[in-house]
């Protein structure tokens, strides 16, 4: 079973060199440079420069590294991925604003040409596309398998809410359905699923609430903006002691009634299936890549 | 390559520098630094490397440092040096 935890994404902005440098220290699982909405237009320039340097030289210890770029429809948005790409350690790329599966097309498109430019491995830089709109709600799994580069999709609460002319709120019932609909398209699809931003770096107790009502829906992880929001985000998708007990007493009982030879096999007095041990299994992975 | 104009680009927050371009008769460095006079010769030489490497021979370079990295230095040079070669239709 592979997984490869992506519980945080820590959003830096691209213009920021003091932020930039330090980006791995903060226990994110993975970073996200930022060239979009927190890069004013007139420095769109000085940060994809900024960004591509970082990446290239600043030598980031395990840990993801992906870059926002600027939406497709943008006059920054080609030269941000072939810049970006040039710097040869991008893992993934984020597309703000994918509305359709032609999106993920043109992008997939511009990352291999730049890809055999720069004589990097083909299909190495994935594709996390940034549903924001209502149309790319109703498109979630085409966009979600428009491409095997896509390895993640997430939603974007603020923006989604200004499409649908209504305000976000902090209980956020009015993406609720959003939020489902994203999370059924990315499990269809078996990749990752990460939620929006919460916006309110100083109210811990909602960004708890919010991170456990998103891991109850199956959301994967959740972005950030702010080092303070990683450590509670962490915690809320740790797996519990009682959870790890039952996985371990699972994953036990099932090995001992294989052993026996037993078709039908129980766990204190519950019949174990295949996807009750595959979720026990997950459970002890995460455990292990968290040692 | 050639300046045709003003620029300037970076910021003056910390681990950052501030660079002013202008076009000029000869090549003329300022480094100003937070850090030390050691790290305005290492800013200077990054500078002349640049410029250097780019053919530029006339150009006035006015730097504020706040304590940026090299790689921080290069990224702001690129910046500024392409905004000083462009035409406002090419930006």
């Amino acid at each position: 079973m592979k997984i490869k935890l992506r519980r945080t994404m820590l959003y830096i902005p691209g213009n920021n060199p003091g932020m930039l440098q330090v980006a791995d220290i903060f226990g994110a699982d993975s970073v996200l440079f930022d060239l979009e909405d927190s890069v004013p237009l007139s420095e769109k320039d000085a940060a994809r420069d900024l960004v591509a340097n970082m990446i290239t030289y600043r030598a980031y210890e395990n840990i993801e590294i992906t870059v926002r770029v600027n939406p497709i429809t943008t006059s920054c948005f080609k030269n941000d991925v072939k810049e970006i790409i040039a710097s040869k350690n991008l893992q993934a790329i984020r597309l703000p604003k994918t509305n359709t599966p032609e999106d993920v097309s043109k992008l997939e498109e511009l990352i291999e040409k730049c890809e055999k430019e720069n004589g990097i491995k083909i299909g190495s830089i994935n594709i996390h596309p940034m549903i924001e709109t209502a149309l790319g709600v109703e498109n979630a799994f085409s966009i979600a398998t428009a491409s095997k580069r896509v390895n993640a999709i997430t939603i974007g609460g603020q923006d989604l809410t200004a499409d649908m002319g209504i305000a976000k709120t902090k209980t956020a019932e009015e993406i609720l359905w959003a939020r489902s609909r994203i999370v059924m398209a990315a499990k269809a699809a078996k990749i990752d699923v990460l939620d929006t931003v919460f916006t309110d770096i100083n109210d811990e107790e909602g960004l708890i609430e919010e991170t456990k009502l998103i891991k109850k829906i199956g959301f994967t992880g959740k972005a950030v903006i702010n080092p303070r929001q990683i450590d509670p985000v962490h915690k809320v998708f740790m797996p519990t002691e009682k959870e790890i007990k039952w996985a371990k007493e699972v994953i036990n009982a099932y090995n001992h009634g294989l052993n026996l030879g037993k078709g039908v096999i129980a766990c204190k007095g519950k019949m174990i299936d295949p996807p009750v041990v595959k979720r026990a299994e997950k459970i002890i992975t995460i455990l292990d890549l968290l040692k | 390559m050639k300046i045709i104009k003003k620029a300037q680009c970076g910021s003056l927050e910390s681990s950052d520098l501030m660079i002013y371009i202008e076009p000029s008769d000869g090549v003329k460095i300022e480094v100003e630094s937070s850090i030390s006079q050691l790290h305005n010769k290492e800013i200077e030489y990054l500078v002349i490397e640049e410029l250097k490497a780019r053919n530029i021979d006339k150009v006035y370079i006015k730097i504020h440092d706040s304590g940026a990295m090299n790689l921080t230095i290069k990224a702001r040079l690129k910046t500024v040096l392409n905004r000083g070669i462009k035409n406002e239709d090419q930006a």
